[in-house]
């Protein structure tokens, strides 16, 4: 009974979840550099805009794309979420993720289909740090479900420190923060108009944002799972570190420039290896 | 205020300015300024665009352009001419390359002059602008139901 609470309590809430933390990082940003800011609830008003603007449609198959992208991270979330497998829930964040790479190189823009090939370049960023991740839960805890992974004696970040480190270096990369808001940016000066959402308009942009939201969540629910074990403690604590995750993720965003892709690539094949790779080789020789 | 009105999205188009009024409105993103407490972004994709901002007259070149971004612009859009020279040609007036201001190509909502106009005028005009776009979208979507 439980997991179909969560999964429908995800499914309806967070949209709102997200489109509050985006609120909150707007504001946020705004006050880093010294601006008044947007009222919180502004993601909100740019929804409700954007559903009910004309569509103008390149294709008839990329609104479909972008809905698969959006039903996509929702089953991911729901995965998650169900205390389903962990593997499985990465595994369908990049399916979901394809989807959008190929509903931007469905039309004819070269801005949308340079975006594309950033965002699969992003993608060969941030994979090998998710995928060892979910190694990391299993030898950390001995499996690879949520469920169980959730009733473990201790927080799993105690025997995992360097994993949440490394995902909080690819979270950047998820949540299109800079320095790795290399395929599309929130900020206006892109200096390929707007990447992979270029030829979308109106309910299409919707749909892909609506996704983003339930993305910001997804990856909040992952950070977590580190901090989640069987005593009631362990929620506040995983609330309160996931806030402080994605606060360094908006300071981040603030203070760092752009980079090329190779460097994003490499720094983050490097912090994977450091991390990831060096915390689950410790993890192993201590199994 | 309704929705459109609380996120109006800008594209900043330059027509043949001699940039002082881009400076401006390039000053109104700023933090003394912050058009953003108004939910307004300045976003370059007519995609993704309510409000068109055009400073300078049209000129040959820059006519087909003008054109071309106005018809990538999803419904309900305005448009609004920024400085003396989008009014009406301005000192350019009666130049050999220049054709007038911004409503010889493209029908204009607002005008707003100045030469710069300042920051305060362009917020002023945005604002009066997003009346306009308040009273497209009510009929575009009483056109749509």
């Amino acid at each position: 009974m439980m997991p179909v609470i969560s999964v429908i309590a995800y499914l309806a809430l967070a949209p709102f979840a997200g489109a509050l933390l985006d609120g909150l990082d707007r504001k946020l940003a705004a006050r880093m550099q010294g601006r008044k800011g947007p009222p919180l609830l502004q993601p909100f008003y740019d929804l409700g805009k954007l559903f009910s603007k004309q569509m103008i449609a390149v294709n008839r198959v990329q609104i479909l794309l972008n809905l698969s992208y959006l039903v996509f991270l929702a089953i991911a979330g729901s995965m998650l979420f169900a205390g389903a497998d962990i593997l499985m829930c990465t595994f369908l964040l990049s399916t979901a993720d394809m989807f959008l790479v190929m509903a931007a190189s469905c039309d004819s823009s070269p801005f949308s289909t340079l975006g594309a090939g950033r965002e699969m370049i992003q993608m060969m960023a941030y994979e090998p740090l998710v995928l060892l991740m979910a190694v990391g839960f299993y030898l950390a805890t001995g499996t690879f479900h949520v469920g169980e992974i959730i009733r473990a004696p201790a927080c799993a970040v105690i025997a995992m420190p360097g994993f949440l480190l490394g995902f909080i270096f690819i979270t950047a990369i998820k949540l299109r923060k800079s320095p790795f808001d290399l395929s599309t940016s929130h900020h206006a000066h892109q200096e390929m108009v707007k990447g992979i959402t270029t030829e979308m308009s109106g309910p299409a942009l919707g749909i892909v944002t609506v996704a983003e939201y339930y993305e910001i969540v997804l990856m909040l629910g992952i950070v977590a799972l580190f901090f989640l074990n069987r005593h009631w403690w362990s929620w506040p604590l995983a609330v309160a570190a996931c806030l402080l995750v994605y606060f360094l993720e908006v300071l981040w965003d603030n203070v760092s420039a752009r980079v090329k892709w190779d460097t994003l690539l490499g720094s983050c094949w490097v912090a994977t290896l450091l991390t990831g790779g060096l915390n689950g080789l410790i993890l192993m020789f201590v199994r | 205020m309704a929705k459109l009105a609380k996120s109006p999205w800008l594209l900043h188009y330059d027509g043949s300015s001699c940039n002082g009024c881009d400076i401006e409105v390039l000053a109104c993103t700023t933090p003394v300024y912050d058009i953003e407490r108004f939910g307004i972004i300045n976003t370059g994709d007519p995609f993704q665009a309510d409000i068109l901002l055009i400073t300078g007259g049209i000129n040959h070149q820059s006519e087909a352009v003008v054109k071309q971004i106005y018809s990538q612009m999803p419904d309900p859009k305005v448009v609004v001419a920024v400085g003396i020279c989008a009014c009406t040609g301005g000192v350019f007036k009666d130049c050999y390359n220049i054709k007038g201001g911004v409503d010889t190509v493209i029908p204009v909502d607002v005008y707003v002059p100045g030469c710069a106009a300042r920051p305060q005028a362009i917020i002023d005009g945005v604002v009066k602008a997003l009346e306009i776009l308040q009273q497209k979208r009510e009929a575009f979507l009483a056109r749509r139901a």
